[in-house]
C-alpha cells in the first residue's frame, strides 16, 4: 500500500471487496509513519494501539459500502481535543493533557468509522507560520528537509505530503491550513467560519479559527469535509444552515465561472516563481472556460496589523485558562497562588505565545482598546467590505497563498514582524469568515511546491471544489511526489 | 460643616434556573463538591458557552419591572481577571451593552416618596467558591461556578442609609414578584455590595467613595453605612481626607475596617465574547416575556384595596411576598370572604409559619383549603370556634376541612324543625326559667341556651337558637 | 516606544514573568509589533462598526434542560493538586473572595 497511489475511494473499494483489511490498512499506515516521521517529525502522539484495536472492530463488523470513510486512517492536528488520548497544541503547559470529552468533529468522523491514527504537530497554539515554535521540535517539509513546512498545520500537511496519511484535519486563523498546504503540495481548505464546529478546538483566535481538512486530491478533502461539517448545538457561532455534499461539485465545468484577482495579491514581495506558477492558473482557467478579471482589494494591506491585534486579543483571553490550576503544567516549588500562575505560564510558555499574549493584553487594556482593539475590529469591517464587493460580480478569488516557497528552518524564526507579514495573503479570508483553499499549483526554481489560493464568498465552499478539481483535472502538480532531500539525516 | 450622603448599590442575583448561565450543568446547593459541573465549568480547552435562554428571560422580566428600556441589539463581554474561583480566567458578562439600562423604582421614607434611578442591569456568571484552610491551602468547589446572576446597579440617587434600606426592601420584593429569584440574603441568592461618599451640601462633585464588603442583611447595610457616613465626616471634620478603599462591616462592634486601599483602577480588558453570537432581540419577544410577568406588588395592593375593601395594612402584610399575595388571590378566587382570608392568613397562619419556622409554600395549607374553611364560617356550617380546629387538622396534614367536619361530626345544629323540638323539651322542664323570664328577668335566656347547648353538645347555631327561643317563650 | 516598565505591566496583567534578558527583547520586539500595528492609524474609521462575530448566527440561546456529561473523576482527573473532591491551591490571600 502507497498513498501516492491511492485516493479514499480506491482504498474504500479495495476494503469493501476485502482485497486489504482495516488491520492492513493500518499497519500499513503505521509503517510508512515509522518510515518517515524520523525525518519529518510530523505526530506528537500517535494512537497504534487504539487504531489497530478499533480496525480489529471494523473487521469485524464489516466495511459498510455506504460509508465511504470507513476504516480511512486520518491525523488530526493536536490542537483538537480527542478523548482520552492526549492533546497538547504543542505546547509544554499542556503536554500532559488527556482530555475527558471529544471535539465535534471527532464524533463526527468517529460515526463515520475513520480512525485516528495520530496527533499532528503545530505551532505552539497554532501560533506561528512554520511548526518551530512547537514545544515538541520542528516539522520539516518532505520536499526539502531543512525547509518548514509551514503552519500552523505543519505537521497535518507534511504528513500527508509524505504519504503517511491520505488525509489529515487541520486548523486555519490566519492561514494555517492553506500555508502549510502550499509549501507541501498538496490541497487544504478552510471552510467558512461556522461551517464546521469549533467544540473541542483549543481557541486560538475564537472569530477567526476554522477546522479543515487537507489532502493530496479534490475529492477527499470534499469527502471528509462533508463529515464533519454542520450546525453543532455546542457552538452557537457554527451556521444554521444545510450542508451541501461537496462531491457534487466535482466534476463540473467553470466554463462561464467569473474569477477575480486582487491586484494587491500580486504586486510587491511576492516572489517571481509564484507570480509565475499563479499566471501560470489563470491560463489554465481561461482555457477551461472561465474568465478572469484584475479587481482591487483596497484594504489588503491592513489585514495583517488588523489580524495580529484581532488574533491576539482574544488569545491572551483565551490562553488565560491555562493556569496550572485545573489540568496542564504546574511550576514545580511554588508557594503563592502567583507563583502558580506567573511561574507555570512563564515556564509553560514559549516566547511566540508570550508575544502574541503580551500584544493582546496590551490591546485590550486601559487606555488602549479604541486606538487598537476597536481600530482593528472597524478594519476588518472595512476588508469584509472589500470582499463582499467584489463577490457581487465574480465567483471566485485567485491568487498565490503565499509571497515565497517554504523558506529554511531558522531563517525567519527571528523576526517577528516580517513573519507576520508572510500571512498577508491568507489572513483577509479569516478576517472576511469566507471559505479558501490552497491548491498545488507548480515549483520554484529550487523545486519546491508553490499553492494558488481559491476564495469564495460565505458558505460558497462548491465554487472552491468545482474549480479546484477542474484544476486538478488539468494539471499534474497534486501528483509530483516528495524526495525527502537534504537536511539532517 | 453640613455633608450630604450618596450612595451607591450593586446588587447581584442568583437566578432561579434550572441550569447554569453557559452551560446545561445543574444548579443545586448543598450537593458534594464538584459534582454540579461539567467540561464548560471547568475551563476545559475547547469548550464554548451557550446562553441560556431562561437566565435571559428573567433578565428581560427583572429589567421591565424595574422600569428599565431593553437592549435590542446587544452582545456579551470577557471580564478578564485571574482567581481560583474563575476557572476561564474571565467572566461572561454584558459590559458595552447590558440587558436593561435607565430604570428607576419608587421607595417611601419618613411618609416621603422618592424615585430611585437604576444605571443598569445586566445577565452574567458568579464564580465557584474557594474556602480557605488552616494548612496554607485554599480548596476550589465550581458547583457554583457559571450560577446565573443579575447585577443591578443605582444611579447615586440615594441620599442615606434608611432610603438605601427602603430600596433594598423595594428591589427585593419586585425581583421576588418577577419569580426570577428567591432574593435571600442569608442563602446568598442576593448580594449587596455598597459604596458611599459624602460631600459638604452644595459642592458640585462627589466626595471621595469607600466601598463596603461583608454585608449579610439589609440591616447591616443600613448600619454599616450609617456608620460609615458619620466616620467619613468625623475624619472630614478633623481635616483628615478619606481614601478610596474597600472596608469590612462588623456588626460585633457595629464598626467598619479596612480591608484594602485600592490602587488604581482594575483593568479588567473587557472585549465582546467572541463565542456567543450577537443579539438583535425583536419587539415580538421582549412583548410576550413582558406580558409574562407576574402582577407587581404596587398594583395588588390597589386591588385588594380597591375591590376587596381590604385595609391598606391589610393589602401590605399579604404583598410581602409573592407566595402570600398568590396565596390570597388564589382562595379570594374560590369566592371566599376577603377580609376573613386576609384575617385568617395575617393571623392564624402566621402565627403557624412563625412557630414552625417554615415557608407558606412548606406547609399543607392550600388557598383552596383554606377558602373552604372560611365558606364554612360564613355559611354557618361550624363556628370561629370549630374553626381553629379545623385549621389546625388542615395545616398540619393538608385534612380537606369539609370531610375533616363532617367525618368529626362539627357542623354546627342550624335547622329550625330539628332545634325546636330539643328548645321545647328543655322549656318543658324548665317552668321556673319560662316564670321568671315572663317576670322580666333576662338571666333565665342565659340558663336556657346553656340547658339547649348541652343538650345538643355545644353545636346548636346559637343565632337560631336565640330566634327559636323567643318564639317559643312568647307562645307559652 | 513602549517603555520597559509598560512591558511589565503588561506582563503582570498578564501573569508573565521575565527575566531582565528577556525584558529587553520583550521590549524591542513588542515596540516593532507595535509599531508595525500603528500602521491602523491612516485608515480613516469614522462612523465605522466593528466586526467582533463573523459567523450569521444571531440570537442563540439553549433551553433550560439539565444535562451531566462528565463525572466528577473524570473532571478531576487532570487536576494537579486535590483532595477529597475539591483543587487545591497555595492559601489566597491578597484578596477577598468572589468580584
Amino acid at each position: 500500500m502507497n498513498y501516492f497511489d491511492e485516493d479514499i475511494a480506491s482504498l474504500h473499494e479495495k476494503l469493501v471487496h476485502k482485497e486489504i483489511t482495516v488491520r492492513q490498512l493500518v499497519e500499513a499506515t503505521f509503517e510508512q509513519i515509522e518510515a518517515k516521521d524520523e525525518k519529518i517529525n510530523a505526530f506528537v502522539t500517535l494512537n497504534k494501539a487504539a487504531a489497530l484495536e478499533k480496525a480489529d472492530a471494523l473487521d469485524a463488523k464489516g466495511i459498510d459500502e455506504a460509508t465511504i470513510l470507513a476504516g480511512i486512517p486520518l491525523a488530526i492536528k493536536d490542537n483538537i481535543v480527542t478523548k482520552g488520548l492526549r492533546t497538547t497544541a504543542s505546547s509544554h503547559i499542556l503536554d500532559n493533557f488527556e482530555p475527558v470529552y471529544n471535539a465535534t468533529v471527532m464524533d463526527k468522523l468517529d460515526a463515520k468509522d475513520t480512525i485516528t491514527v495520530g496527533k499532528t504537530n503545530l505551532d505552539e497554539f497554532a501560533m506561528g507560520g512554520s511548526t518551530e515554535t512547537s514545544y515538541f521540535g520542528v516539522t520539516r517539509n518532505p520536499w526539502q528537509l531543512d525547509k518548514v513546512p509551514g503552519g500552523s498545520s505543519g505537521g497535518s500537511a507534511a504528513a500527508v505530503a509524505a504519504g503517511e496519511v491520505i488525509a489529515a484535519l487541520g486548523t486555519d486563523t490566519g492561514g494555517s491550513i492553506r500555508q502549510p498546504a502550499a509549501f507541501n503540495g498538496i490541497f487544504g481548505i478552510k471552510p467558512t467560519y461556522g461551517r464546521v464546529s469549533r467544540w473541542g478546538l483549543m481557541a486560538f483566535g475564537s472569530s477567526l479559527d476554522q477546522i479543515g481538512v487537507l489532502s493530496r486530491s479534490v475529492k477527499d478533502s470534499a469527502l471528509v469535509l462533508n463529515a464533519i461539517s454542520g450546525q453543532d448545538a455546542h457552538d452557537g457561532t457554527s451556521i444554521d444552515t444545510a450542508v451541501p455534499d461537496f462531491t457534487a461539485a466535482l466534476g463540473q465545468s467553470v466554463k462561464g465561472m467569473k474569477i477575480a484577482v486582487p491586484k494587491e495579491y500580486m504586486g510587491e514581495g511576492i516572489d517571481p516563481d509564484i507570480v509565475a506558477a499563479v499566471k501560470a492558473a489563470i491560463a489554465t482557467f481561461e482555457k477551461l472556460g472561465a474568465t478572469v478579471d484584475e479587481v482591487t482589494l483596497p484594504y489588503t494591506k491592513y489585514a495583517v496589523p488588523a489580524y495580529y491585534i484581532i488574533a491576539s486579543s482574544e488569545a491572551s483571553s483565551n490562553l488565560q485558562r491555562y493556569d496550572g490550576i485545573r489540568y496542564g503544567f504546574r511550576a514545580k516549588d511554588v508557594h503563592s497562588l502567583d507563583d502558580v500562575y506567573i511561574k507555570s505560564r512563564s515556564e509553560g510558555f514559549g516566547d511566540e505565545v508570550k508575544r502574541r499574549i503580551m500584544l493582546g493584553t496590551f490591546s485590550l487594556s486601559a487606555g488602549y482598546y479604541d486606538a487598537y482593539f476597536k481600530k482593528a475590529a472597524q478594519v476588518r469591517t472595512l476588508i469584509k467590505q472589500d470582499f463582499e464587493k467584489i463577490f457581487e460580480t465574480h465567483d471566485l478569488i485567485l491568487g498565490p497563498t503565499t509571497p515565497t516557497p517554504a523558506y529554511g528552518i531558522g531563517e525567519k524564526i527571528t523576526d517577528p514582524v516580517t513573519m507576520y507579514l508572510n500571512d498577508i495573503l491568507t489572513i483577509p479570508a479569516n478576517l472576511a469568515g469566507i471559505p479558501a483553499a490552497s491548491m498545488p499549483a507548480g515549483f520554484s526554481k529550487a523545486g519546491l511546491p508553490i499553492g494558488v489560493q481559491l476564495m469564495a464568498k460565505t458558505l460558497n465552499e462548491t465554487a472552491i471544489f468545482t474549480a479546484a478539481d477542474a484544476f486538478e483535472k488539468a494539471t499534474t502538480f497534486h501528483k509530483q511526489v516528495p524526495e525527502f532531500k537534504g537536511g539532517q539525516n | 460643616m453640613n455633608f450630604e450622603t450618596t450612595i451607591g448599590l450593586e446588587v447581584h442575583v442568583e437566578l432561579k434556573t434550572k441550569t447554569k448561565m453557559f452551560s446545561p450543568s445543574p444548579v443545586e446547593f448543598g450537593d458534594e463538591p464538584n459534582t454540579n459541573t461539567n467540561v464548560i465549568d471547568f475551563g476545559m480547552p475547547g469548550v464554548l458557552p451557550k446562553v441560556n435562554k431562561q437566565a435571559y428571560r428573567y433578565g428581560i422580566m427583572v429589567a421591565s419591572a424595574l422600569n428599565a428600556t431593553i437592549t435590542r441589539d446587544t452582545h456579551f463581554d470577557r471580564k478578564n481577571y485571574f482567581y481560583p474561583d474563575n476557572p476561564k480566567a474571565y467572566q461572561i458578562t454584558q459590559f458595552e451593552k447590558p440587558l436593561g439600562t435607565d430604570g428607576w423604582i419608587e421607595i417611601e421614607v419618613d411618609g416621603k416618596k422618592k424615585k430611585i434611578g437604576i444605571t443598569e442591569l445586566h445577565v452574567e456568571e458568579d464564580a465557584g467558591k474557594n474556602t480557605h484552610s488552616e494548612d496554607g491551602y485554599s480548596y476550589v468547589d465550581l458547583n457554583r461556578q457559571g450560577t446565573p446572576l443579575i447585577e443591578i446597579v443605582s444611579k447615586p440617587d440615594i441620599a442615606s442609609p434608611d432610603e438605601a434600606y427602603a430600596y433594598l426592601e423595594k428591589l427585593r420584593q419586585i425581583v421576588q414578584f418577577t419569580g426570577a429569584s428567591d432574593v435571600k440574603m442569608e442563602e446568598g441568592s442576593m448580594r449587596v455590595d455598597t459604596n458611599i461618599s459624602i460631600r459638604p451640601i452644595g459642592q458640585s462633585d462627589y466626595g471621595v467613595k469607600t466601598e463596603l464588603k461583608n454585608l449579610n442583611s439589609f440591616n447591616f447595610v443600613r448600619k454599616g453605612l450609617a456608620y460609615e457616613e458619620k466616620r467619613q465626616a468625623r475624619e472630614l471634620m478633623a481635616g483628615g481626607v478619606i481614601r478610596q478603599e474597600t472596608r469590612r462591616y462588623d456588626d460585633a462592634t457595629g464598626q467598619t475596617y479596612l480591608m484594602r486601599v485600592k490602587e488604581g483602577s482594575d483593568d479588567y480588558r473587557y472585549f465582546p465574547e467572541p463565542d456567543i453570537p450577537p443579539f438583535h432581540l425583536d419587539d415580538a419577544w421582549i412583548k410576550e416575556i413582558q406580558a409574562s410577568i407576574p402582577e407587581m406588588p404596587e398594583k395588588r395592593r390597589a386591588r385588594y384595596v380597591q375591590e376587596f375593601g381590604l385595609p391598606e395594612y391589610d393589602a401590605n402584610v399579604l404583598t410581602a411576598t409573592k407566595e402570600m399575595s398568590d396565596f390570597f388571590d388564589a382562595a379570594v378566587a374560590q369566592k371566599a370572604d376577603p377580609k376573613l382570608i386576609s384575617n385568617w392568613l395575617m393571623g392564624e397562619v402566621n402565627a403557624y409559619m412563625n412557630d414552625k419556622k417554615l415557608d407558606l409554600q412548606e406547609t399543607k395549607l392550600t388557598p383552596e383549603n383554606l377558602a373552604t374553611m372560611v365558606k364554612l364560617i360564613t355559611d354557618g356550617t361550624i363556628s370561629s370556634k370549630i374553626a381553629k380546629k379545623v385549621f389546625k387538622e388542615t395545616i398540619t396534614n393538608g385534612t380537606e376541612p369539609k370531610e375533616y367536619v363532617e367525618a368529626k361530626g362539627l357542623a354546627q345544629l342550624s335547622d329550625p324543625a330539628k332545634l325546636t323540638p330539643i328548645i321545647d323539651g328543655v322549656l318543658d322542664s324548665n317552668q321556673q326559667s319560662i316564670d321568671d323570664f315572663k317576670n322580666g328577668k333576662d338571666r333565665a335566656i342565659g340558663f336556657l341556651v346553656g340547658q339547649i347547648m348541652k343538650q345538643t353538645k355545644g353545636k346548636a347555631d346559637p343565632k337560631v337558637v336565640n330566634q327559636i327561643l323567643m318564639t317559643e317563650l312568647k307562645k307559652r | 516606544m513602549i517603555s520597559k516598565a509598560q512591558v511589565s505591566h503588561v506582563a503582570k496583567l498578564a501573569r508573565l514573568e521575565f527575566n531582565e534578558t528577556e525584558l529587553e527583547n520583550f521590549t524591542s520586539q513588542l515596540d516593532k509589533i507595535v509599531e508595525f500595528v500603528d500602521q491602523l492609524e491612516a485608515v480613516d474609521t469614522t462612523g465605522v462598526e466593528p466586526t467582533t462575530h463573523i459567523s450569521n448566527a444571531i440570537n442563540v440561546f439553549r433551553e433550560d434542560v439539565p444535562q451531566k456529561e462528565a463525572t466528577r473523576t473524570e473532571l478531576l482527573k487532570n487536576v494537579p493538586e486535590q483532595a477529597d473532591g475539591l483543587i487545591r491551591v497555595p492559601a489566597i490571600i491578597e484578596k477577598e473572595e468572589g468580584e
